[in-house]
């Protein structure tokens, strides 16, 4: 039984030039304990799908589709009782540290937000608490932090905070929302290395949002790769990334610096554009007539599900059409 | 504490504790009492027995001065405690909800500017009858919209930014949301104001005194004092001297405590070295 099973979950915003499907029928599984990685490019509707978990989109987003925790339906919860699971029972770690910490408000005075709220705790008792969180992160000199504010904090240290404070109700699933955006490559490492710390202290799963392929090689079992609101696969780290089936994944792959930089052409279609066919069509390398009108199913290749008419099984060739194509174009 | 640092807000600050002081123990202070009448002795000037003078009726200035401190405190503070903390939960509430509620909220408050404000504190004053209490709902009911119009301006910026919706994933719910993380982020703004709304009330309660609508004859309110004593500027300045002395001190010594006070809760402009 998994911890976390979104079904059918299809999230639209009603905007003035009509509606925008950030996600399109998705459905993913997260179980007890392990590490799902979320990959996708800009814009593909990867945040949407964690912010919709948490129920935390603006007023104009609906969501319809299950989204089961724990045998409960969270879209079908009150607001009331949305407060109680978010925090304690999924948390959520922001995509910058920098913006993520009240910049009036003493570190840790936000650090025993979620004890506070969540347990009724009394404010001394809930310092300790936290004060062993950030000692068990590595944070020197807690007691003297706790009274700094956020603006006092290098970049590092209020990760280190925003980790902290996301795992204070001690949640089963931790929501990691581009951890590692922005940041360079020590503080990616640290960050990575935060992030397994974290996942072994509590035990709990992570849904890790992320454009950062090595991030994802590092630190998931699980990959699933999100385009233009649709996920196009979904599989096992290692075969997802090693053994690409869909045209996207492989072109990801191919973009990598070590494989040779080469970028997928084109741009990803409008979320306001209802496709018929596949979403990826306009960029494909294997498109055919059949993409553009034939609805596309997840297809199960490999122990891989797959959202492509063509899959082909030897991905490998595929990829080496993909790669050589454009260095010839490049050149 | 910082707040000692600064010069000038030290200097408010004593001030303000010099005043609240005069007002608590005004009776043991005074020369003479403020309502005895020496007809012989009106309109002196600046002697060792009078400080201050005398007025028309040959009442002590210092005297009245000093328990004109106790009501024009009381009506600064009250008034503007009461408007700031009725301005800043409209204001919270119209731009945090947004929609509906911030557009009802929002006319209200457009409805009560759309009058001069001091008209329309003399309306309600009027209604009410004169007396110093009327007075304080006269000035809190018109001096609440410019609280709510900063509070609800800076909301619409502050809630948007990412530490709201991470309060929000730790499970706060609005109210824990408005309170906690969004009023310390206005609140600067609004003790500026609140600190030039103190001397406002002070001196829009002088001028319904002089209207009769605020404290009655013989009560010793600053305001009234320097309105009575504009017919005899020429012969006695001392008469409006004094009190407009006290108003002025009062007010920038509040000035200087709200300068000094948004620099204190406002980190972002503490100047404090990073080890």
């Amino acid at each position: 039984m998994a911890l976390l099973s979104i079904r059918n979950l299809t999230t639209v915003f009603n905007c003035q030039e009509g509606m925008v499907k950030a996600c399109n029928n998705v459905s993913l599984d997260i179980n007890q304990g392990q590490t799902l990685g979320l990959i996708g490019e800009t814009g593909c509707g990867k945040s949407v799908l964690g912010l919709s978990i948490l129920k935390l989109l603006p007023v104009n987003a609906v969501s319809s589709g299950q989204i089961i925790y724990n045998n409960q339906d969270l879209l079908a919860l009150s607001v009331k009782e949305m407060c109680q699971v978010r925090g304690s029972e999924i948390g959520f770690l922001p995509q910058s540290p920098a913006t993520a910490l009240n910049p009036v408000l003493r570190i840790g005075e936000q650090l025993t937000e979620g004890l506070q709220l969540h347990q009724g705790m009394v404010k001394e008792k809930a310092r300790v608490i936290a004060m062993d969180m950030l000692k068990s992160l590595g944070l020197k000199d807690c007691d003297k932090r706790a009274a700094d504010y956020p603006h006092q904090l290098s970049g590092g240290m209020k990760q280190r905070v925003v980790a902290a404070m996301s795992i204070t109700g001690q949640p089963s699933l931790l929501i990691a929302d581009e951890p590692t955006k922005g940041l360079d490559a020590v503080n990616r490492a640290q960050v990575i290395d935060l992030l397994r710390q974290l996942t072994i202290k509590t035990k709990a799963s992570l849904l890790l949002i992320t454009h950062d392929l090595k991030v994802a090689v590092a630190l998931c079992d699980e990959i699933a790769v999100m385009y233009s609101g649709e996920i196009v696969e979904k599989g096992s780290a290692d075969q997802v990334l090693n053994n690409p089936l869909h045209p996207y994944t492989q072109g990801l792959v191919a973009s990598l610096p070590e494989r040779g930089l080469f970028p997928i052409p084109g741009y990803s279609p409008s979320l306001l554009d209802d496709i018929p066919g596949c979403r990826f069509y306009s960029r494909c390398p294997i498109r055919n007539e059949n993409c553009k009108h034939q609805p596309v199913i997840n297809r199960e290749v490999n122990g891989v599900h797959v959202r492509c008419l063509y899959v082909d099984q030897s991905g490998g060739t595929q990829q080496r059409i993909y790669g050589r194509g454009f260095q010839s174009e490049a050149v | 504490m910082n707040i000692f640092k600064n010069k000038l807000t030290l200097t408010g600050m004593i001030i303000i504790l010099v005043l609240v002081g005069t007002a608590i123990f005004a009776p043991m202070l005074v020369p003479h009492n403020p309502n005895e009448q020496c007809l012989n002795q009106a309109l002196k000037g600046p002697c060792l027995e009078y400080p201050c003078g005398t007025d028309e009726f040959g009442r002590c200035i210092f005297s009245r001065i000093i328990f004109g401190a106790r009501i024009s405190l009381e009506i600064g503070i009250a008034v503007t405690a009461v408007s700031a903390a009725v301005g800043i939960a409209l204001g919270l509430a119209a731009g945090f909800y947004g929609g509906a509620v911030d557009e009802i909220i929002m006319r209200i408050v457009d409805i009560f500017l759309a009058f001069p404000g001091l008209i329309l504190a003399l309306v309600v004053a009027g209604l009410l009858g004169p007396g110093i209490l009327n007075v304080m709902v006269a000035l809190a009911l018109v001096g609440w919209m410019g609280y709510a119009r900063v509070v609800r301006g800076t909301v619409l910026a502050e809630k948007e930014r990412e530490f709201i919706e991470t309060a929000r994933s730790l499970g706060a719910n609005d109210l824990y949301i408005m309170f906690r993380h969004l009023l310390p982020n206005v609140i600067a703004p609004v003790i500026i104001m609140a600190s030039v709304g103190i001397g406002y009330a002070i001196l829009a309660s002088a001028g319904l005194s002089f209207l009769g609508l605020g404290a009655q004859p013989p009560t010793a309110v600053w305001g009234s004092m320097l309105s009575d004593g504009k017919s005899y500027l020429q012969t006695a300045p001392h008469l409006t001297i004094f009190p407009g002395l006290a108003i002025l001190i009062t007010v920038l010594a509040f000035n200087f405590l709200g300068d000094g006070l948004r620099d204190l809760l406002d980190p972002r402009l503490k100047r404090q070295s990073v080890e």
